[in-house]
């Protein structure tokens, strides 16, 4: 058994940046990782994806992009030699390959249980990562045995798929990042779209992450939102890491092709039925983005900001007249089915008393326990709490958070 | 369209959104008092003609009277054979839907402080009656669409009314019902 001042479990974005945060304040510590450095982005993405956000907003705490392409998109391969770089750099100290398998209560501090021995702690940071396992629904199980169904998480490309057309479920950003990519490879797509968060990849010549960055909306606290729930459980945009392709919403995806569907809402007789709700969802979406760029417009027109295109405004999402209802998944058109309705953490591991009713960790401003922290989830301290240039200002004040209160513990 | 800027007065459609939200609240604390069964007695008139007894549901963990009970009747009209004397039940699902998405603006024009001045609801459904003769196994009984066009003069720009559509919509309850699957059990005693 090995003690040591404080454990980070994962060495991501997150894990890292409170690595750093720690070493700043001389405070001991080691990161235990499963697999290697950046191991989700390493091993549970597709092959084509690139990060959400450009090259200039890829900013942890002593460490920022500083190549040739700031409007760039990393591919994976870049944000893991990113990531890398940046633990490299500051010598982070991180176990590989050790997989925590139980975390438990230990007196004032930790006990923490991993396929290479036995650590305790006095602090504990759980930074293991946001999207470990997919939301699937209940009445998948429903599915007849011969199709084929995976989340964003197993898939990589439309070749490794079996031959035959795809129902994609879900229409955020990995939902319409893998229906266009089916499409583009021949394959016959019906995405199953519920709510849905429609956004133009650029406006008045900046991309959208600048105008959400720098009219203040990333920096939205905890405090400044009435229903913290929903905010937590708002949908990726619909967006890919890509300038050239402007809109990557249902318009987008249907003139590629793609048959869009209402959210897909249950499986009987062995058929796909969707929801008649679909027009509804895309009013709403296309009522938020034109509010969303309506505020930016007040904002830039406030700061006096000059330059700038004129504001626009975009026609509403086309749909079918009659989206189907069904769809039956032994009539031979769908072989798979990719499930995009989302992810959620893996805390399987954590034998504590710390999740709400509906099985989510609870926590305030990542403050789960004394003594126990949470990283990297959706808004955890700020709307920007997910990206990678939200979390280091969440380790930061964590970091100051943990240290401050066991020093003052141990005095 | 009556558009006015009106921040500082404050709108009253006659719905009490502090106690909604003060109710989320509550239920929030304890989910199983949110738990409702509502109930409808239907009882067999004559022909096609029946009426409906609404006076008690389930909630907050209890049984309760409503004020009184409400009726309602249904019957098929003269070109079915039947006496006409009540609407058809699938003309009470449009109303159903109609007064769920009304009310629903109220309540979320209230909420947002946004002075409705009227707001008519009209509401249709398509039927191929091929259906429920059973003359075609390929025609559904039910409605083969359903449209609802909102009339509102409210002190609010266009857009914000749109939206009091769509969210009205997205907390509807016949909405759902009518556009999701549910399962239906119907058992003889």
């Amino acid at each position: 058994m090995i003690h040591i001042s404080t454990l980070i479990i994962g060495a991501g974005q997150a894990g890292l940046a409170m690595s750093h945060a720690l070493a700043a304040r001389g405070e001991p510590h080691v990161l235990l990782e499963r697999g290697e450095i950046a191991q989700s982005w390493r091993t549970e993405r597709w092959d084509s994806l690139r990060l959400l956000t450009p090259n200039w907003q890829s900013r942890l705490p002593g460490h920022a992009y500083s190549g040739p392409a700031p409007d760039g998109f990393m591919t994976m391969p870049e944000v893991v030699a990113f990531l890398s770089d940046y633990a490299a750099r500051m010598d982070a100290p991180v176990e590989t390959n050790t997989r925590v398998t139980s975390v438990t209560r230990d007196g004032a501090g930790y006990r923490v249980a991993t396929d290479r021995g036995l650590w305790t702690c006095r602090n504990l940071v759980l930074a293991s990562g946001a999207c470990n396992r997919a939301n699937i629904p209940a009445f998948a199980g429903a599915i007849p045995a011969h199709i084929h169904q995976m989340s964003p998480l197993g898939y990589r490309t439309p070749g490794q798929l079996p031959e035959g057309g795809v129902l994609v479920v879900g229409a955020s950003a990995s939902g319409v990042q893998i229906a266009a990519e089916l499409a583009a490879a021949g394959r016959d797509v019906v995405l199953a779209a519920g709510h849905h968060v429609r956004m133009p990849r650029h406006y008045r010549g900046r991309d959208i992450q600048w105008w959400m960055d720098r009219s203040g909306l990333l920096d939205t606290t905890t405090a400044e939102i009435d229903d913290l729930a929903r905010a937590r459980a708002v949908p990726s945009l619909q967006l890919v890491g890509d300038a050239g392709a402007r809109f990557l919403d249902l318009n987008a995806l249907q003139a590629a092709g793609v048959e869009v569907a209402g959210r897909l809402a249950s499986v009987r007789d062995g058929a796909a039925l969707f929801s008649g709700g679909l027009g509804n969802a895309a009013a709403l979406s296309d009522l938020k983005m034109t509010r969303a760029l309506a505020g930016f417009d007040a904002w830039a027109e406030a700061q006096g900001l000059t330059g700038l295109p004129e504001p626009e405004r975009f026609a509403p999402t086309a749909l079918p007249a009659r989206p189907r209802l069904s769809l039956d998944l032994n009539g031979g058109r769908i072989a798979t089915i990719v499930w995009a309705t989302g992810f959620r953490p893996d805390f399987d591991w954590l034998h504590l008393p710390v999740f709400d009713r509906k099985g989510r960790i609870a926590h305030r401003d990542g403050v789960v326990a004394p003594g126990l922290a949470v990283l990297g989830l959706p808004f955890l301290r700020r709307r920007k709490s997910s990206l990678i240039d939200g979390v280091g200002a969440d380790a930061v004040a964590l970091a100051d958070h943990l240290v401050t209160t066991s020093r003052r513990v141990a005095a | 369209m009556n558009i006015q800027t009106q921040t500082a007065i404050k709108a009253d459609n006659g719905v009490n959104t502090e106690a909604l939200i003060g109710a989320r609240g509550a239920f929030a604390e304890a989910p199983m008092a949110a738990q409702f069964t509502f109930k409808s007695q239907c009882s067999w008139i004559e022909g096609t003609y029946n009426a409906n007894r609404i006076g008690s549901y389930f909630g907050l963990g209890q049984e309760h009277e409503r004020s009184r009970t409400f009726m309602i009747e249904s019957d098929h009209p003269k070109v079915f054979a039947a006496a006409d004397r009540a609407p058809t039940p699938p003309e009470i699902v449009l109303a159903a839907l109609a007064s769920c998405l009304t009310g629903g603006v109220a309540a979320v024009a209230q909420h947002r402080n946004i002075q409705l001045n009227s707001v008519e609801a009209f509401v249709e459904g398509d039927v191929d009656v091929q259906g429920i003769l059973g003359m075609d196994p390929e025609i559904r009984n039910g409605f083969s669409a359903i449209r609802v066009r909102f009339e509102i003069d409210a002190d609010a720009s266009r857009d914000e009314i749109e939206a009091l559509v769509a969210q009205s919509q997205k907390r509807s309850a016949v909405f759902d019902i009518l556009t999701n699957p549910t399962q239906v059990d119907v058992a003889l005693s």
